[in-house]
């Protein structure tokens, strides 16, 4: 009697393991940060991609409108993707783009620029990548949707699409 | 002459105590770095890490080290941006009970049983 309970103590215990295990491969093992909580935007000075002028974040954001932050960069692939929703996107009124160049050759970005359109209603330099973990980025392209309250609410990590074009419609409607 | 040796021995002074707190500052950096996980590349710390992320994150550590914060603070700044998982090493909260006291209820487990078994041999 002893012995069966103590075979089934262990059969137990290695089929609770076996689950554990079996359930662990199924997941995703690359972690990505999310917004769980809406966080202030950062209180920085950056300077202005067309000009040497340093702004203030109160300065960039001292409309009562949504705004979308976009980070991108020349040399970033998926970035040339998203450009053309972007061009999109910036013809709504209610909110205004805001570009963070993220560690890129100035002439390079230019041309980006100059090739694809400006859908930003303003862009600020990120030439070492600090300015984007301020946001809580790690990568290009990563996009943050901030609220009226200067908040950001919701955060896109790679290219934007179709459908997230449509839920920042539906976000700043 | 006097004032002149007065003088070295002071400068030479403020250069030897410069010297020793730029070389905690380091010893500092590569601890909190080494601490860090790479999001990019994420078996590696940011320590090794040679990504954009890590040297942007590596300039980050450096930059509050020099505003003097401590270590948990920027473990703390860190937190906020990217969640605890950013760090290796895990706080002790709601969230990791189970990670910090399961160890230590096997252990306290195993030695009841190796006491017993060597009370019943007695």
């Amino acid at each position: 009697m002893k012995n069966k309970f103590r075979l089934f103590i262990v059969i137990t215990f290695l089929s609770f393991c076996f689950i554990v295990f079996y359930k662990g491969l199924n997941n995703v093992n690359t972690y990505t940060p999310g917004i769980k909580d809406k966080k202030n935007i950062p209180i920085f000075q950056a300077k202005n991609f067309d000009s040497d002028i340093y702004l203030n974040s109160e300065k960039i954001f001292e409309e009562n409108i949504f705004y979308i932050v976009n980070i991108w960069a020349s040399w970033c692939v998926p970035c040339r993707e998203e450009h053309p929703l972007l061009m999109k996107l910036n013809k709504n009124q209610s909110i205004k783009l805001i570009g963070l160049n993220y560690r890129d050759n100035l002439s390079n970005a230019k041309n980006f620029i100059n090739e694809f359109g400006n859908p930003y209603s303003q862009i600020i330099i990120d030439d070492d990548g600090t300015l984007s973990v301020e946001f809580g980025a790690y990568g290009v392209p990563e996009t943050f949707i901030i609220d009226k309250n200067k908040q950001i609410i919701r955060k896109f990590i790679g290219p934007i699409n179709k459908d997230i074009i449509e839920e920042i419609k539906s976000i700043i409607k | 002459m006097k004032i002149l040796k007065i003088f070295i021995i002071i400068f030479l002074s403020i250069g030897f105590s410069n010297l020793k707190s730029d070389e905690q500052n380091d010893e500092l950096k590569s601890k909190i770095l080494k601490n860090i996980r790479c999001l990019i590349c994420q078996g590696q710390s940011v320590y090794d890490s040679e990504s954009e992320f890590a040297s942007s994150i590596k300039l980050i550590v450096d930059r509050k080290i020099n505003e003097g914060l401590k270590e948990e603070k920027i473990y703390d700044f860190l937190r906020k941006k990217y969640g605890d998982w950013v760090i290796y090493d895990p706080q002790l909260n709601k969230k990791t009970y189970i990670l910090w006291l399961l160890p230590l209820l096997l252990f306290l487990f195993g030695g009841a049983i190796m006491i017993k078994k060597l009370k019943f041999k007695n």
